[in-house]
């Protein structure tokens, strides 16, 4: 049972307040008239599942009904930082290897998910979980 | 059986239990008696029951053995009647109350005489681990058969089969420290957190709090233990930052310091819960903690010695004989042989001396034990037999003699003469378990300490492990260790806390000697010849099962403890895991750590389906969705029908002029003519209705509708059709355009909540330049339809609006009043007849809906419900999404592609999928009509649909029925139903072959079954 | 603006049409029972309040709620101002969206002057007044009650006065908020609202939970 830290809220929340939505950062193509069906069909139907840093979207759905952002550890559970929609993340894999030196992390490879993070940046993460 | 109804076994004084009252309870149908403070394990030793289960597998004979929650074999089925049974319920955890009922849960039909007993004696050749696996896998068709046997003659414990007359509640709560287990550790740590300002919860599953101090030697600042354990708890009694929880188990660690505990409120007062000030009060509570740090005080659980016979009733753990001796007072019989591997235990000889029982010999596996408590059992004239151990019990159903003799721990074997002594009791230990289930929930393996021979929890942030629970044993260091970890956890919420020695008690230092490594005893025959060495005493797996099984291959400890069972089920292999992973390391040539731990999974104890559902059952199972008129509803006698979680009118059964009550194909029957013929009323509240408002209200319709919306006036009503961006139908509805930046979107019962987040979706996440804003309204609008030939005659009797077929044509709204209310008043149609929806906000809903009753006597106004709106809706075609589409349908599958603008400027939701090759090509399944060679046919929803019927099977399918339903109007069968390439199969046959043998022929037709051409909405 | 938006007075006169508040049907069906004696649990509905809904930016909002309702936006996330007689209040639903709570006969000449100071501003108003109700709880087991059906941290020390949230309450949603020492309000949807009361009754029998025709609550 998640303890997730709404960005809007601005407080940390129960699990059962949010509903996950899969993948973070999965922009519909500008043009989909221009899409091949073999690029429709990735942005409809193909999604990471990295062990590791995964960047997911969530809806805080019974509470101010606004999507957003999460970083978690696939491995840990850990949550590393929430953001609101249209904020980048902070904490990519390489934080993960570098703080742990887990070599089995895999990162999620579309969109911004492996945008890396200063050690600033790191240190000022919004609703990391103790 | 040694039973006798005086407590022979109990102590003339001392203890904690009151002797001045007495309690009858009754065990496998004998009656006895006891004292408060008494559990149902301490009074039945006090009675001298020895013999308290069957076992699982082999049925030999058990008694207790522990004090706590390890207990692996006193496991019974408690309940004085049918609806109060609780099976699995640990006697050494069941405080004892008046006229309690228990019975033993293995070992039907008697514990004493057991048909299975030959199993025990015999079945050992018979039941190698796998046992089960091996026998009776073939044939599996017998498996249902052996099945009923197995689990009857293993018993695994009953539930009642009469409704549960006690109620259970769930409590919500957050603290910033949890500690749990409140002996000397958590106690201090507590307190000391408490002290700093934290919110703290203690919980502990005992009676009593304060875990080792009620049974320990030892005293603080030279009191008796029990002195300052009063002390603290008044002291944190004081703090209104602290919860007291006892008879509180913690028993499940899950993500982010949530830890669910389970607290057994009445279950020590009686069968069921006794009322309170004349409420009822819940029987137990599931508390949900939400945590900002954990400190884990949950102490270690001693480790048996693994020796032949070990599991015949008389053998007991050394700590379990001190907790009964000194707390309980009750020396669990006369003469003791005590075989051990470290100091820690000789307090139980000389608690047991000192009880004024006989002590045999301590046996330990050490050549030269030389600690204080060494000391003190040499001068108290114990005999001590070093570099021995206890290899064999002898006696059946209670221990007669302890095989001893000399062993080599390093080379497994024994070196000198076996010596018998003569005993009724023999207590072991191996050394102690730190208690690290909870820890090892939260997916951390532990790590092997050779310090204290044994596994201690790995750190993860935010969770401590104290005292006991990580290896530290003497009480001065526990009580410091504890105040450390308050005072840190403390630190590390931000609290201003500093450990302040002078606040703890003072602790005589107390020498103990170093332990050494022992699990299993050798034997004179080797562990496959010797007489069982059992090590997991619930599920009787034995030192040799384990050998078997790395015989067999098996060396991941993982496979072991599958192949083997040890430590399943609800014993989660509290006494026996480590012994069984040392067995495993012995015969697989490996150090422990090597071999490695198997992980504990929730629940720690067993945790009663009550409190798991807690008051979410019964009425109050689901929520119940009522729109404004379900008193009516109920009044008039409607059947309801769920519809998500509403609850809507299905119909309304009349008296039939014979007396009896309509079915209801009679009732649908009645109300379908009503609405074709004469105007009928359907209580529509419950659809979703979302408020749009924005400058850019319109463009968002048309990029999330498939439909064009950029010409829709103020005044006028369209249908929408929506879909995902995999261009399949997910909803539909209409939508009103109430000023050029208002609309009103209505959505179907069951999606109303999915649609609105899909707009947020796109809008938050894609759009969020679009100046739009939704707003659910459906709970504020009452929506009923008045439709039928004599509609627009009834509420014009009713309403200031003009009802004129020009001034109000179809797919306009108004707004006026109806029954002197204000109204938005939508000429829409469900049915193809001519329909008003009346919109009025839903404090006056049941006012208008009398008041349409009330005028519409004269035309006979009939209210109809969910299943005349179905036949209705199906005669014309029109689609319910979820039932004639599952997300794999398009709206050119459904033919309707009127309802498709492809030349909108805008990319909208799901345009680009419709050309995708799997949406273009030939043979998808098409919405279509079914019309039934037999008339009296009804079709099957969900019946599969076939071309060629004669076809050998598999017969490839070609499509199923979506809707079907009886016509009065037509005075047929029809149907709905996607088949492939049906839009180009018109006038075609197809078949439904049944399971009863029955093939169904049916046309393949258009969806308008009734008024093709729509004029009568017109009208 | 008023020819973009649809603006409905779509209350009746309460005078000459019988109006049902949301748990008419409940108080019919489960009855309501007296409060025990000490009234350690005691529930009142507050029915027909205006309910408005607001959406928009903060500051143009504020500026125009000061103007016609003297009280501004709360200031910060899940909290609730009041206004000095306690009978007006504005929530924090979400960054843009705040429920606004009046005395049911103000709520069309509210909606109507907002809409006036608001001119052609991004914003919506929506009446939701018939859409829910406000179930008041009050007494000093009122807490206990609420941890049983909560998931929020409803400690009086955590959940101070003034604060107000959407949150889970058994399985619906409901807004849950504090005006002041003495009540908690939960904010339920009409359809829900049976099921809430249902359940207040059973999750505070053990208080000797009771209901009360009138609200604790007094204006100053």
């Amino acid at each position: 049972m998640f303890h997730i830290y709404c960005p809007y809220c601005e407080e940390l929340r129960e699990e059962e307040e949010f509903h996950p939505k899969g993948q973070a950062h999965i922009a519909r193509p500008e043009e989909p008239d221009a899409c091949s069906d073999e690029e429709w069909g990735d942005y409809l139907f193909f999604r990471d599942n990295p062990r590791g840093i995964h960047h997911e979207m969530w809806l805080h759905a019974v509470g101010c009904r606004k999507f957003f952002n999460i970083t978690r550890n696939t491995v840990s559970y850990e949550i590393l930082e929430t953001y609101r929609m249209g904020e980048q993340p902070t904490v990519g894999a390489e934080h993960l290897a570098r703080e742990e030196k887990t070599a089995s992390v895999q990162a999620a490879e579309g969109g911004q998910q492996t945008v890396g993070a200063s050690d600033a940046a790191l240190a000022s993460v919004k609703g990391a979980q103790a | 059986m040694s039973q006798t109804a005086s407590q022979s076994n109990r102590l003339a004084q001392g203890g904690q239990v009151d002797r001045t009252q007495t309690l009858t309870f009754t065990f496998n149908g004998r009656s006895y008696t006891g004292h408060p403070g008494d559990t149902l394990a301490s009074a039945l030793l006090a009675n001298g029951v020895d013999l308290v289960n069957r076992s699982f597998k082999y049925s030999r004979p058990r008694g207790i053995v522990a004090a706590g929650a390890e207990e692996p074999n006193a496991v019974v089925q408690l309940g004085a009647t049918e609806a109060t049974q609780v099976p699995n319920v640990r006697a050494t955890q069941q405080a004892l109350y008046d006229g309690l009922v228990a019975c033993s849960t293995n070992g039907w039909p008697d514990a004493q005489r057991d048909i299975m007993r030959w199993v025990g004696k015999l079945g050992s050749p018979f039941m190698p681990p796998g046992f089960y696996y091996k026998t009776f896998m073939a044939p599996a068709s017998m498996w249902m058969t052996y099945e009923k046997y197995i689990r009857k003659t293993a018993g695994l414990g009953r539930s009642p089969t009469q409704p549960d007359p006690d109620i259970y509640d769930h409590m919500h709560r957050h603290c910033d420290l949890l500690v749990v287990g409140a002996g000397p550790a958590g106690l201090s740590a507590a307190l000391a957190a408490a002290r700093a300002g934290a919110r703290v919860i203690l919980a502990d599953e005992q009676e009593t709090m304060g875990g080792s101090l009620l049974d320990t030697r030892e005293t603080l600042d030279d009191q008796p233990a029990a002195q300052w354990l009063k002390t603290t708890l008044a002291a944190l009694a004081e703090h209104d930052n602290v919860t007291l929880l006892p008879r509180t188990t913690a028993h499940g660690y899950h993500d982010h310091h949530f830890v669910t505990l389970h607290e057994r409120r009445t279950e020590h007062l009686g069968d069921s819960a006794p009322s309170q000030d004349g409420h009822r009060q819940a029987r137990s509570r599931l508390h949900r903690v939400r945590a900002g740090q954990v400190i884990l005080a949950t102490g270690a659980h001693e480790r048996p010695l693994v020796y032949a016979n070990n599991d015949v009733p008389g053998n007991l753990l050394a700590g379990a004989v001190s907790t009964y001796i000194r707390r309980y007072v009750v020396v669990p019989g006369q003469k003791l042989v005590l075989s051990t591997s470290n100091d820690h235990a000789y307090r139980a000889a000389l608690d047991w001396q000192e009880a004024g029982r006989e002590v045999a010999a301590i046996v330990d596996a050490r050549p030269a034990p030389q600690g204080d408590l060494v000391t003190q059992a040499k001068a108290a004239g114990i005999r001590v037999i070093t570099g021995s151990a206890v290899i064999e019990a002898k006696g059946a159903q209670r221990v007669s003699a302890a095989r001893v003799a000399a062993i080599d721990v390093d080379t497994f074997t024994v070196t000198g003469k076996v010596e018998t002594l003569e005993c009724d009791t023999i207590a072991s230990s191996g050394g102690y378990s730190p208690v690290i289930h909870l820890a090892s929930h939260t997916g951390a393996r532990p790590v092997w300490s050779d310090d204290i021979i044994g596994f201690v929890p790995t750190t993860v942030a935010g969770v401590t492990a104290t005292g006991g629970a990580h290896g530290v044993y003497p009480l001065g260091e526990v009580l410091a260790d504890g105040v450390e970890a308050g005072v840190n956890a403390a630190t590390a919420l931000g609290f201003d806390a500093t450990v302040n020695d002078a606040d703890l008690p003072h602790v005589e230092p107390r020498h103990e000697g170093p332990a050494c490594a022992l699990f299993q005893v050798p034997h004179e025959k080797t562990t496959l010849r010797a007489p069982k060495q059992f090590v997991d005493l619930q599920n009787d797996v034995t030192a040799g099962a384990i050998e078997v099984a790395t015989l067999e291959g098996f060396e991941s400890i993982e496979h072991v403890k599958r192949y083997t069972a040890m430590g399943f089920g609800t014993d989660q292999g509290k006494l026996g895991n480590i012994n069984g992973m040392a067995v495993a390391a012995r015969c697989l040539g490996q150090s422990i750590p090597e071999t490695g731990t198997t992980v504990f999974r929730p629940n720690y104890t067993p945790v009663t389906f009550g409190a798991v559902v807690g008051r979410h059952c019964r009425e109050l199972f689901d929520p119940e969705r009522y729109t404004p008129m379900q008193a009516w509803h109920v009044a008039q006698g409607a059947e309801f029908e769920d519809v998500g979680q509403w609850k809507r009118p299905w119909y309304y059964p009349r008296k039939r002029t014979d007396g009896g009550i309509e079915s209801m194909a009679e009732a649908v029957a009645r109300e379908c003519r009503a609405v074709r013929e004469g105007v009928g009323i359907l209580d529509a509240s419950t659809l979703g209705k979302i408020d749009i408002q924005g400058a850019d209200a319109r463009e968002f319709l048309g990029r999330i509708y498939t439909n064009k919306w950029q010409k829709l006036a103020p005044g006028r009503v369209r249908y929408g059709l929506m879909c995902g961006d995999d261009g399949m139908v997910m909803d539909d509805g209409t939508t009103s355009c109430l000023a050029e930046n208002h609309f009103l979107m209505t959505t179907t019962t069951g999606n109303a909540a999915p649609v609105l987040e899909w707009l947020e979706l796109w809008h938050q996440t894609e759009w969020p330049e679009l100046e739009v804003y939704f707003n659910s309204v459906t709970d504020h609008w009452a929506t009923m339809t008045v439709t039928g030939p004599e509609a627009r005659k009834l509420l014009t009797d009713l309403t200031d609006i003009d009802l004129d077929r020009e001034a109000f044509k179809f797919m306009d709204w108004r707004e006026g009043h109806v029954a002197g209310v204000p109204a938005r008043v939508f000429r829409i149609s469900f049915t193809g007849e001519l329909a008003f929806e009346i919109n009025v906000q839903a404090h006056y809903a049941m006012h208008v809906w009398e008041a349409l009753f009330a005028h519409g006597d004269k035309y006979n106004l009939t209210p109809y419900g969910t299943e005349t709106m179905h036949v209705l809706r199906a005669e014309k075609g029109f689609i319910i999404v979820g039932q004639d589409t599952d997300g794999s349908v398009t709206p050119e599958d459904l033919g309707m592609h009127w309802a498709i603008g492809y030349d909108k400027p805008f990319p909208w939701v799901g345009k680009r999928a419709l050309t995708r090759s799997d949406t273009r090509r030939e043979g998808r399944k098409h919405l279509v009509g079914l019309k039934p060679k037999d008339a009296s046919v009804v079709l099957e929803e969900g019946a599969p649909i076939v071309f060629d019927p004669k076809h050998a099977i598999p017969m490839p399918m070609a499509g199923h029925v979506t809707s079907s339903y009886y016509s009065p109007t037509l005075e047929s069968g029809f149907a709905l139903a996607v088949v492939k390439g049906g839009h180009q199969r018109m006038g075609e046959s197809v078949y439904l072959p049944m399971a009863d043998g029955r093939v169904h022929e049916a046309e393949i037709v258009g969806t308008q079954f009734v008024d093709p051409k729509g004029e009568r909405q017109h009208v | 603006m008023s020819n973009s938006v649809h603006v409905y007075d779509a209350r009746a006169d309460h005078a000459t049409v019988t109006a049902e508040s949301p748990l008419a049907y409940s108080f019919q069906r489960s009855g309501m029972p007296a409060p025990g004696e000490e009234g350690r649990a005691v529930v009142s509905e507050r029915a027909f309040l205006g309910h408005l809904i607001l959406r928009g930016g903060a500051i143009v909002l504020d500026e125009a709620l000061r103007e016609v309702l003297g009280i501004g936006l709360p200031g910060r996330p899940n909290s609730l101002t009041v206004d000095a007689d306690g009978q007006r209040s504005v929530q924090w639903l979400s960054p843009d969206e705040w429920l606004l709570i009046v005395p049911g006969d103000e709520i069309f000449g509210l909606e109507t002057r907002l809409r006036a100071h608001l001119g052609g501003s991004h914003v919506a108003i929506v009446d939701v007044s018939a859409g829910q109700t406000l179930i008041e709880l009050s007494g000093e087991a009122a807490h206990e009650v609420l941890m049983k059906s909560t998931v929020y941290d409803v400690d009086p020390h955590a959940f101070t006065v003034g604060k107000g949230v959407t949150t889970l309450f058994a399985k619906t949603n409901v807004i849950l908020r504090r005006p002041d020492e003495a009540r908690w309000e939960l904010i339920v949807r009409r359809s829900f609202a049976d099921y809430v009361y249902r359940w207040l009754l059973d999750a505070g029998e053990e208080y000797g939970i009771g209901v009360a025709r009138e609200s604790r609550h007094e204006p100053q």
